[in-house]
């Protein structure tokens, strides 16, 4: 269990917290920001391997930048033009891919200095990695917060949904006490 | 702190346990009062507050594998103190959960007893506020528990009469008169505990005599909202009386572990509540705001032991 949690970007490097705070109220939204994520990070991925020979050390950044601006951008559209509710509901967290720790991390520490198929892998593990996360997260929240799963309801009518669970202290918490378990053991 | 005089120290020989079973002596006025005018519910609330805390307060022990839990009473006052601040018609398990998050979340995550950062019984009341903002905002009133608003909601939405002239009832179609004898001796809608400012003050006296706690945190506070008020020609004794500001000043604002050790840090932490609660009260969205300007200044605490600090060095 700990082993599999740790291979997520949010529990294992602490990276990515905004998304993981910010969409992780519903399970649905956790979904869609988990797809539109690995869609980024596999293709930025894949375009930053493929000109890593071309790329400046100097100037690499900017350049990194850019490629994953072009996919965020095209999911940006994707989403608004096909599933525009889910697009409303993830709202600004949508370009704010662009700036997500785990994309640049990967694009400089990963994508930089491997093959493009390596470079490939490592953005679609990493991407289903990170939805595992947010979908454990939003999971816990929605049923607490809300008392649905997928808008559905899972308790009976006269439960009263903890509200906490859907506002950002509910997230740090819960991200808190995850942490907490994985860290356990090195207190022994 | 780390503040301390040169050696040698002498134990005053007054424990936590002393000092807890002094608060609970202080507490049990307004407690009565909540029997008085809340029936058995205000014996069921403060119950099941103070039994989730002390249960809470064993496992956390037990989890932690602590020794010494529970003999200082600590989570018996936590249990009160909550109680005390929340909606009489408030469901218990409610009540129970909120106790859970104080004491396991605000106060043994932290380190346990000394080393919280925030009041565990208003970071319980803040989380069950956050979590169920319509039943922490369902107010009834004294003897026939029909839901009604607070004194300080109805002075927000502008329907409180002022009363201070003729103190008997004098309702319009509009608004609601509220009598200043009501309100001294809580006979008005309000957490458990709060509404009795008679109950509180007797508590209050009892922990000034007993030196418990320090005159200057409960005087700067109530002073600092005494003067907001009065220079924003606000009714000065109505604001002193209604809501949560006694038993925050005296009993909740003074907690050891949340408050500053010096006594500049004390002035400035009281009169930092006093300017928070007025503001809340004034602009806020909130019709109270005690709860939350204890909690805000708490977080001040560290930073204002460690001013005095650095200038003892």
């Amino acid at each position: 269990m700990k082993k599999f949690l740790k291979l997520c970007p949010t529990f294992g490097l602490l990276l990515g917290f905004c998304p993981s705070l910010a969409v992780t109220t519903a399970v649905s939204n956790a979904l869609g920001m988990g797809l539109a994520f690995t869609f980024v990070l596999t293709f930025s991925n894949f375009f930053v391997s493929l000109l890593r020979r071309v790329i400046p050390e100097g100037a690499r950044i900017p350049l990194f930048i850019i490629i994953i601006v072009t996919f965020v951008t095209i999911s940006d559209m994707l989403l608004a033009g096909f599933v525009p509710d889910l697009y409303k509901a993830l709202g600004i967290f949508v370009p704010l891919i662009v700036v997500n720790c785990i994309i640049l991390g990967r694009a400089e520490a990963f994508a930089y200095k491997n093959t493009v198929g390596a470079a490939v892998r490592d953005g679609l593990l990493n991407g289903f990695w990170f939805t595992v996360g947010l979908v454990i997260l939003a999971v816990i929240r929605e049923a607490l917060g809300a008392g649905t799963l997928l808008g559905y309801p899972i308790f009976s009518a006269n439960f009263t949904p903890i509200l906490l669970f859907v506002l950002p202290p509910g997230g740090f918490l819960l991200i808190g006490f995850i942490l907490a378990y994985l860290n356990e053991d090195k207190r022994a | 702190m780390k503040i301390l005089a040169v050696s040698p120290h002498l134990h005053s020989g007054v424990s936590t346990q002393v000092l807890m079973r002094d608060v609970l002596i202080a507490l049990l006025p307004a407690g009565l009062a909540s029997l008085v005018f809340f029936g058995w519910r205000a014996v069921w609330l403060i119950g099941v507050c103070v039994g989730a805390a002390v249960l809470t307060e064993y496992l956390a022990a037990q989890f932690f594998k602590k020794k010494n839990y529970l003999n200082d009473c600590s989570a018996v006052v936590t249990g009160v103190l909550l109680a005390f601040v929340l909606p009489p018609s408030l469901p218990l398990w409610m009540a129970a959960l909120g106790a859970v998050f104080a004491i396991l979340l605000v106060k043994e995550l932290f380190g346990g007893l000394g080393h919280n950062i925030f009041n565990p019984a208003l970071g319980g009341r803040a989380f069950l506020l956050a979590s169920f903002p319509v039943w922490l905002t369902t107010w009834t009133r004294p003897f026939d528990a029909v839901t009604t608003a607070t004194p300080l909601a109805l002075a927000k939405s502008g329907q409180l009469l002022d009363a201070v002239s003729r103190a008997t009832v004098q309702a319009s179609a509009a608004g609601q008169a509220v009598n200043y004898w009501d309100l001294f001796l809580g006979n008005v809608a309000g957490s458990l505990g709060e509404t009795s400012a008679l109950a509180l003050l007797l508590g209050a006296a009892y922990l000034l005599y007993r030196q418990v706690i320090d005159w200057r945190i409960p005087l700067g506070y109530l002073g600092t909202v005494a003067l907001f008020m009065f220079f924003a020609h606000e009714n000065v004794a109505f604001h002193l009386l209604a809501g949560g500001l006694l038993l925050g000043a005296f009993f909740m604002a003074t907690d050891y572990t949340t408050s500053p050790m010096t006594r500049r840090g004390k002035w400035i932490f009281a009169i930092g509540c006093g300017i928070l609660t007025s503001v809340i009260r004034l602009w806020g969205g909130y019709p109270e705001g005690v709860c939350y300007s204890i909690l805000i200044m708490n977080m001040f605490v560290p930073l204002l032991d460690r001013l005095d600090e650095a200038k003892s060095k």
